[in-house]
Order: structure tokens, then C-alpha cells, then sequence
């Protein structure tokens, strides 16, 4: 017997909703992608479309659209469909949603993401699924240590490399007693570690460090502690927004005469026009820095500022050599993705012809590449020199070297 | 030293501003308002439309004060006081469905980007404080706001008839209304005035903070950590709640990092132990 | 007796849905079953007890988390072992927390459940015992004892794993529905409608609340558990108070004043999350305005508490 009270909506009503609802789920999502041919490569871009790091994230997937593109919207005779998933940078659903990519919409490929951590998620999922990643910014290192496989692979860099380009540059300049300030996350702990690497090449440490929750902007009080701490500089990562806030906070404290700034490039990729004042003269070390002037980085910037509407930055960058690989590998075995060894061969072995400068791959699938050090000069990071050429990481763990 | 104080006054005092008019809204018409945090965002990227419109500060904030106490009234007609006397409970749904619903309307009018607002011009520039470091003189002028807000509104609580009937309200509703005072009247004016402040707060601190989706979210707790230390329903207490906290917190992260983030919970179980009421609780 | 024959179709549903979808929604449907769990143990408190708490993800996580401690590197324990573990570690917790939050009463009550559970979020997501703000993988607990083991590759993990949670589901189920027949259920109940006048009878009321919560954090950690040999990945995030508040928003979905109402809302919402997926970008605002919808539309009926176990009463079943 129901027990209906006034106005209350029958349980047998609610149990009947509740069923109707999920079989509704159940069936209603069968994918009409088979409608669209055989033929075409789907490529899932799981990339954060919402959230802090939202511009990073169309970049990169308007670099790849353009890579496409440019090829004619083919890669070795097959049309290419983008199947977007927004990864909310959000560690806790990326299983999840990687899953939604390789079992429900059944892609070929994925190419993402930003975050590390969610990264690590997508690595897990398809380390046991077989399917191939590349991935277009996150510097986990795991991803092309520990945990490395032949299906994954990585076209930007990882945490360790810039940052010990950073440090490198600080030791051949003889600094010893460095702090150094960062987001308590993976990305920030990695980065602290290969600045104190290339830091150490010269003797010099890492002093003192100073960790923010991630993704807050609250630093104020450890910015008052540093010049307490006698040190000669101050290493940092920050990316995105909080990289503009943070150099402007650093400015109005009246810290870069005494305690100049450096990190890894991005602290000011993309970000140096809305720092204005404050980011002027910062020096920072990157795979990848403005005036690298060669050809295929003229090009490449012409056709995304085209696209886009904005400068490419080395997100872009990074996206387009993620498609750049991903036809590589596909015109090695014809488009035929079942070969799997062929193609993570042709891949593992490719030159990429980047608007960096071109780079290999190394045994961990991780890129072997220039260090630029770059200086910030009228909302530019002008590329002053190369501080560490054709690095490659440790890849520690890995056991595909 | 001196300058980690002044950064835990600093944020004291905004936190003040927002705590303010939750302790209000909940002391009086007993409402947990979880979308109080972004009251705050909504402050804050209002700040950031007008900069980009108008081209300083100057003009947002008094837009963004205007279109706090506008929201908070129209919230208050349409949807809050039918809740007053519902369970706690359908209150924290309302106002989380409240919370997903203004960020997709952030995210619909001004996108998902993470922005930097900037300082009005003439308070553009440090004043040192030691021979190492500088403050800026904005967060100073923050500071100064705060407090002379703070100080007004004591002022209104404390010493005028608005004020009065504020406080009996908060005291003992039912007697209010037994006096024949219109208590539909109080509940609309607390609403604004309470959102209007929390908005405010967010626009002042836009340049401090930036603006980024959730950024609502770490002041949320905390405002709501300020009521119950502070006691509900008390500005006072907020007041001196909001400082002890912003005290705590920045002394927290600077000499105990490992467990900053827990500092200002234990702080509230301790008190709460010894005054399970708040430091300056009105009624029982 | 209609409500035992609606509950047995409903098994039924659940029992054959892996057999007609989709691989994917499989596992989405394992995670509904998880949800439900965890909704269910804090219907103890809410719906049965009256006590609002947004603390209860502290249980959930810290059972995950025990997993991840015991777990050896790149290895499986047996779930024998880890399941009792993750339901003493959440016990014990919910012991610690409760004795010192139930001094407390109605929104303090809330406020400070919440103040805990954000102790244990702070404590895994600022330091590096837990692996951090970016979480850790951990090895699934394996369904073996003694060596003797129900092989699971990855093409049936995801069925193996459905049945083991609806069959935890279905135990978590009829422990509570008899639980609510007993002495003690009734004690619960009363405290709820009227705590004054059950303390007047002579109930010491704090010990029956105190031993409410405990069972309820028990059960929060058997879904913590599950948590974990679903997806075999733990972060901080389990812990904090948005968890709790989605887990008190299925209780409300589902109905308030009936037992299995968090099993029919965690359904509910896990399904709104997938169509809302599938027909628009925007989310947020889908979830935002059922939550709205429901909030000012249901329980109109069903915002009495007081109509609970009037069916208890009634029933014979």
C-alpha cells in the first residue's frame, strides 16, 4: 500500500522516474558515430575546457585543429573526428572520464591533458586499455618515468626539464642560497627538483621552501618571509592566472631588486601582457621563447594567430606537435592503427620538425630538447640563449630504457 | 613581523565584510547561506566587467555595492522567504543548487579564464615597511575600507533605530512581531544589506586575489567558521571572529605549514569547547 | 505487502542491468551503487536520527586512504582483509569524531562535523602522507581468500565489481531495515521527533546518537572500500564537505522518510550527470536547477521527517 501523504509524489511514481531515467541513460547514449563511416580516426581530446586553466587547454585544440588542417583535414587518407571531453582539471574524475573516451565513445587516440594529475588518471586508465596518449602539456614525470609505456607518449616536456634549465643557468652564474616558492602539487614539486638539480651542478641549494595550496593566490605571508631567509634569489613555478597575480604581488612587495625572480618559462608564457609593469625583465628558461626566428616557427605563428585570433604560445606549440606525431606514426603504417608496433616504432624514432627547433624523442617517449633562457623586453620573452641543449630527463623508473 | 600582522589584519578585515551579513542573515531569519562564497565571486567579477568597461575601480565598486543589495533583495523576495521555516537541511540544498547556478552564469557571461584586475591608478604603488619589503598601498586602502565599513555599520547597529530593531530581531523574533514592528520590512533590509556587503568585499578584493572560477569557495567556510566563533547573529562578534581568524591563518602558514590549512578548525572546536555558543552569542 | 514487492523488483532491475548496456555504464552503474552506499549510511543519521551532518565524506576517505596504507606497492590484499579494515578505521573515526561533535546540537552540529572533515581534508591534501593533493593509486583489493581466488581480468573486473557492490548495497540494506525494527531503531527514531521527551523517559540519549554515528561512519567506510576496488584511486577530494553535500542531496531526491530513498536518489543523480553530458556542455546548470526543482517542488510532501515509520508500524513483512 502506498502511503501517499498530501502531496507527496508516490513512491511507486518515483521508483518508475528513477528507472525510466537510467534506462534512458542506458540506451539513449548508443553512439551515432557509426553513422560516420568506418574510415575516420576518432581522436578524443580530453583537455580542460572550463576552469583555471581553460585557455591553455583551447589552444592546445585549436593547434591540433590546425595541424589537421593544414594536411587537409586528413591524416594518411583518413578524415579525423574530434570527440572533446572537459577534464575540469579535476584528478578525482579522471579515470572516469578517460574511460568515457576509450569504452563509450570507443576513440582511436586521446591527446591531453594540462594537469598532471589528471594526466596520471588518464595514464592509469590506458596503460590497462592499450590505447594510445599523447600528451600536449603535462610534465608529470611519472608519465615517462615509472610509469612509461609504449602507447604513451609526450610532446611538451616534463616538470624536471625546464626548471633545470633554470637552475643550471643560476649555478654557471655561481648563485648558492636560492628560496623557492610554489603550488603544493605535483607539478610544483617536480619543478622544485630539477631547479635544485641544475642549481646543484654549481654547488649551490635550495634553501628554503615555501609551498601554497594548490590552486589558491594566497602567498602574501610567505612572501614576507623572504628576506628574512638570506637568500640571493627566489626559484618559482607558477602557470596560468596565478603566475599573473604572483609576479605582480612580487613587485608591489618590492622584492625583484634584492631577491630577483627565476623560474621556468611559465611564469610568463602567455601571461606577460596582462603582468605588464611587473613582469618586465623577468628571466625564465623554456623549451620554446619568442625570436627563435626559423622558418617553421614563422609559419606555424602566422597560421595560429590566423585561427586563433591571439599569439600562439608554447601550448600551442606543444598541441601542434602532438598532431605532428600523431601523422607521423599514422602515415608510417598507412592509417592502419591495428599496428600498433610499426607505428609507436615510427613515433619512438620520429625527428619532429617543431616551430621549437626540431627534437626527438627519447627511450621514455618524453622529449629530448633545447633549453631556451629568455628574457621578458617589452611584453616579449626574447630568447637570449640556449642553456642546456638537447636535455632529456632522468625518466627515472622507466623500463623501456 | 609587524608585516604578517598587517596581512592578518588585511584579511581579517575582508573577511569581516562578507562574515557581517551571514551572521546577520542567519541570526535573524535562521537561513544557512551556502552561496554566501559566491556573493563573493559575484562582487569580484562584477569588478572585473566594470574595470574593462570603465576603465578603473573607482566605478565598480559602487556598481557592485548597488548590485549586491539589489540581488540580495530580489533573492530574499522570490526565494528565501519561503525557507525560513523549512528544515536546515532544504536550506543547504537550495543554496548549493544556488552556488552551481551562479557559477554557470559566470561561466556563460565572462568565460572560464582566469583574470587579473587591476589596481586603481593612483594607488598604484608600494610604501615600503622595512628595509627588505613593501606594502602595497592598495592593500593598505583595503584595510582602511574595511575598517571604516566595519565602524559604520557598528554604528548603525548599535546606535540607530534600524539597528535596534536589528538586533531585537535577532534576539527574539516572535516578541518583534508581538511589538507590532514589520518584520517583512528588517528580513528584506538584512538580506541586502548582508549579500551587499559580501559583493562589495569580493570587488574590493579583486585586485588582491584575481578572478577565477570558485574563488568563492575558500571564503565560504571561512566566513562560516567567523559566525560560529564569532556567535550568531552578532556583528561584534563577527568582527573580532574575523580577526582572530585572519590572525590565525596567516600565522598559521607561516610558522606551522605542514597544518595550516587546519589551524582555524581547531581554533573553532577550542572555542567551542569553552563557549559552545560563540564568543559573543545574542540568544541561547 | 507492496513496499517489499517494490524492493524485490527493484533488486531485480539493478541485478539485470549489467546484462543489457553497455560496457562503460557498467562501471557508472558500480559507482551508483557506491553513491548509494554512502547516501544509505548517512540516512541513518539524517533520516532516521535528525542529525545533519556535513562531515560524513571523513569516513568515506579515511577508509579509502587506510586502503592505500596497507596496500603494498604495485600489489592486492585480499578484500577479507581490507574490508574489515576499512570498516574499523571508519569506526573508529566516527568514535573520535562523534563523542566530540555530538556535544553539539543542530547547526553547530553541522558546523562542526564540517570543521572535522576539513581537518582530514587539510591533513591529506597539505602534506605528503596521503600522496598529496593529486591522490595516489592503490592497488584493488582482490576477492580471494586464502589463495583461492574469483580471477578478475580487466574484461570482467567491472561486472565482478557490480555484483559485489549491489550485494554490499543489499546487506547494508536489510542491516538497517532491521535495524530500524529493533529497540534501538525506535530509540533513533524518537530521538528525532523529540529529543527532550526521550530523555525524560530515561534514554541516555548521547549514547544512542554516539552509537548511530559510529554505525553510520562503519558503513560510510564500506562504501569508501568500494570506492577504491572500483576505481583505484584515492585523493582528497573524497574527504571534503561537497561529497557530503551531494550524498544529503540524493537522501532528498529519493525521499526523506523512506530507506531506500538514497539508493532510488543516488540513481537518480548519477543518471542526471550522464544525460546532462550528453545533450549540453552546461552541467552545472542542469544539476543546479534539478536540485532547485526538487528542492522546492518535492517536498512540499515529503519535508516531514515526521511521516517516517509510520510504514514500520504498519508493516508486518
Amino acid at each position: 500500500m502506498a502511503n501517499l501523504i498530501r502531496g507527496a509524489v508516490s513512491r511507486r511514481t518515483l521508483l518508475k522516474t528513477a528507472g525510466g531515467v537510467s534506462a534512458l541513460a542506458a540506451f539513449g547514449a548508443t553512439p551515432l558515430r557509426y553513422a560516420l563511416g568506418a574510415e575516420s580516426l576518432k581522436v578524443g581530446m580530453m583537455l580542460p575546457y572550463s576552469g583555471t586553466y581553460a585557455k591553455l587547454g583551447e589552444n592546445i585544440n585549436m593547434a591540433v585543429e590546425l595541424l589537421v588542417e593544414e594536411k587537409g583535414g586528413m591524416l594518411a587518407g583518413r578524415p579525423i573526428e574530434f570527440i572533446k571531453l572537459d577534464d575540469e582539471s579535476d584528478p578525482a574524475k579522471a579515470p572516469e572520464n578517460t574511460n568515457r573516451l576509450v569504452s563509450r565513445d570507443e576513440v582511436d587516440v586521446i591527446i591531453g591533458t594540462v594537469h598532471s594529475g589528471v594526466e596520471m588518471g588518464m595514464v592509469k586508465v590506458v596503460k590497462d586499455s592499450g590505447t594510445l596518449l599523447i600528451g600536449p602539456n603535462a610534465g608529470a614525470g611519472a608519465m615517462t618515468g615509472a610509469l612509461c609505456a609504449p602507447n604513451i607518449f609526450r610532446t611538451s616536456f616534463s616538470n624536471w626539464q625546464p626548471s633545470y634549465g633554470m637552475g643550471k643557468a643560476l649555478a654557471d652564474r655561481g648563485v648558492k642560497k636560492v628560496a623557492y616558492i610554489t603550488w603544493d602539487y605535483g607539478a610544483g614539486k617536480e619543478s622544485m627538483q630539477g631547479f635544485a638539480d641544475g642549481l646543484a651542478t654549481g654547488g649551490g641549494e635550495i634553501v628554503q621552501a615555501l609551498m601554497v595550496p594548490f590552486p589558491e593566490t594566497s602567498w602574501q605571508p610567505l612572501l614576507a618571509q623572504i628576506p628574512g631567509l638570506g637568500v640571493e634569489a627566489v626559484g618559482v613555478f607558477f602557470a596560468g592566472g596565478g603566475a599573473i597575480q604572483f609576479v605582480k604581488d612580487y613587485a608591489a612587495a618590492g622584492l625583484r631588486d634584492k631577491f630577483p625572480l627565476y623560474g621556468s618559462g611559465f611564469l610568463t608564457d602567455g601571461v606577460l601582457a596582462a603582468q605588464g609593469d611587473a613582469g618586465e625583465g623577468l628571466e625564465t628558461a623554456l623549451h620554446y621563447a619568442d625570436g627563435l626566428d626559423n622558418p617553421r616557427d614563422t609559419a606555424f605563428r602566422a597560421a595560429f594567430a590566423k585561427k586563433a585570433g591571439r599569439d600562439a604560445d608554447v601550448y600551442a606549440v606543444q598541441g601542434y606537435d602532438a598532431a605532428q606525431l600523431l601523422a607521423i606514426g599514422l602515415e608510417a603504417v598507412g592509417g592502419d592503427m591495428e599496428k600498433t608496433d610499426a607505428m609507436y616504432a615510427a613515433m619512438g624514432g620520429a625527428t619532429i620538425d617543431s616551430p621549437r627547433g626540431a627534437f626527438t624523442l627519447s627511450k621514455a617517449h618524453n622529449p629530448v630538447q633545447d633549453i631556451y633562457l629568455r628574457k621578458a623586453t617589452g611584453g616579449k620573452n626574447l630568447v637570449t640563449g640556449i642553456v642546456a641543449p638537447k636535455l632529456a630527463d632522468p625518466a627515472t623508473g622507466c623500463s623501456m630504457t | 613581523m609587524l608585516t604578517q600582522l598587517l596581512n592578518g589584519l588585511q584579511y581579517g578585515l575582508l573577511l569581516f565584510l562578507i562574515s557581517s551579513g551571514l551572521t546577520l542573515i542567519f541570526g535573524i531569519m535562521g537561513i544557512i547561506n551556502l552561496a554566501h562564497g559566491s556573493l563573493f565571486m559575484i562582487g569580484a567579477y562584477t569588478a572585473f566587467v566594470c574595470v574593462r568597461a570603465f576603465g578603473e575601480l573607482w566605478y565598480a565598486l559602487p556598481v557592485a555595492l548597488a548590485a549586491g543589495v539589489l540581488l540580495g533583495a530580489v533573492l530574499e523576495r522570490t526565494l528565501f522567504r519561503f525557507f525560513y521555516a523549512r528544515e536546515h537541511l532544504d536550506q543547504v540544498l537550495l543554496t548549493f543548487a544556488l552556488v552551481l547556478l551562479f557559477e554557470e552564469a559566470r561561466s556563460l557571461l565572462v568565460g572560464n579564464d582566469f583574470y587579473a584586475v587591476p589596481v586603481p591608478a593612483i594607488l598604484d604603488f608600494s610604501v615600503p615597511i622595512s628595509a627588505d619589503f613593501s606594502y602595497s598601498a592598495y592593500r593598505i586602502f583595503v584595510l582602511l575600507v574595511c575598517l571604516a565599513l566595519a565602524g559604520l555599520l557598528f554604528l548603525v547597529i548599535e546606535r540607530t533605530r534600524f539597528g535596534a530593531m536589528v538586533r531585537a530581531a535577532a534576539a527574539n523574533q516572535e516578541m518583534v512581531q508581538l511589538m507590532g514592528l514589520d518584520v517583512t520590512k528588517i528580513q528584506v533590509a538584512v538580506f541586502a544589506l548582508g549579500t551587499g556587503m559580501a559583493v562589495l568585499a569580493g570587488a574590493l578584493a579583486a585586485p588582491l586575489y584575481s578572478v577565477y572560477p570558485g574563488m568563492g569557495d575558500g571564503f565560504l567556510i571561512v566566513s562560516f567558521v567567523v559566525v560560529v566563533i564569532g556567535g550568531i547573529g552578532s556583528v561584534t562578534g563577527a568582527f573580532w571572529g574575523a580577526l582572530l581568524i585572519g590572525v590565525v591563518d596567516t600565522l598559521g602558514k607561516v610558522l606551522l605549514p605542514g597544518i595550516a590549512g587546519m589551524a582555524i578548525y581547531l581554533l573553532m572546536a577550542l572555542v567551542l569547547l569553552w563557549r559552545p555558543n560563540g564568543l559573543f552569542a545574542r540568544s541561547s | 505487502m507492496g513496499q517489499t514487492r517494490l524492493l524485490l523488483l527493484g533488486l531485480l532491475l539493478l541485478a539485470t542491468f549489467p546484462w543489457v548496456v553497455p560496457n562503460f555504464y557498467v562501471t557508472l552503474g558500480s559507482s551508483a551503487l557506491v553513491w548509494a552506499m554512502f547516501a544509505l549510511s548517512l540516512q541513518l543519521l539524517v533520516g532516521v536520527t535528525g542529525l545533519v551532518s556535513l562531515g560524513h565524506g571523513a569516513f568515506f576517505g579515511l577508509a579509502a586512504y587506510a586502503l592505500y596504507f596497507v596496500t603494498p606497492e604495485g600489489g592486492r590484499l585480499s578484500i577479507f582483509l581490507t574490508l574489515p579494515l576499512a570498516i574499523a578505521v571508519a569506526g573508529v573515526a566516527a568514535l573520535v569524531i562523534g563523542a566530540l561533535s555530538l556535544r553539539t546540537r543542530g547547526f553547530f552540529f553541522l558546523m562542526v562535523t564540517l570543521a572535522f572533515a576539513q581537518m582530514v581534508f587539510f591533513l591529506f591534501h597539505d602534506t605528503d602522507i596521503g600522496g598529496g593533493a593529486d591522490g595516489v593509486f592503490v592497488g584493488r583489493p582482490a576477492l580471494e581468500l586464502f589463495g583461492v581466488a574469483i580471477p578478475t581480468d580487466k574484461h570482467n573486473r567491472g561486472l565482478v565489481g557490480y555484483y559485489v557492490n549491489l550485494a554490499l548495497l543489499a546487506a547494508m540494506y536489510l542491516a538497517l531495515a532491521w535495524l530500524l525494527r529493533s529497540l534501538f531503531g525506535r530509540v533513533l527514531s524518537g530521538i528525532r521527533i523529540n529529543e527532550h521527551r526521550m530523555r525524560a523517559l530515561g534514554y541516555d540519549t548521547y549514547r544512542y546518537k554516539l552509537l548511530a554515528f559510529v554505525i553510520a561512519g562503519a558503513l560510510a567506510g564500506v562504501a569508501g572500500h568500494q570506492w577504491v576496488m572500483n576505481d583505484g584511486f584515492v585523493n582528497p577530494e573524497l574527504v571534503g564537505w561537497h561529497r557530503s553535500a551531494e550524498a544529503l542531496l540524493m537522501i532528498l531526491i529519493g525521499g526523506l522518510g523512506v530507506l531506500y530513498g538514497p539508493i532510488l536518489g543516488a540513481i537518480a543523480w548519477t543518471a542526471l550527470g550522464e544525460i546532462s553530458q550528453l545533450i549540453t556542455d552546461r552541467q552545472l546548470l542542469v544539476q543546479g536547477l534539478f536540485i532547485l526543482a526538487v528542492v522546492l517542488v518535492l517536498p512540499q510532501g515529503l519535508a516531514g521527517i515526521r511521516l517516517w515509520r509510520r510504514k514500520a508500524a504498519e508493516s508486518t513483512a
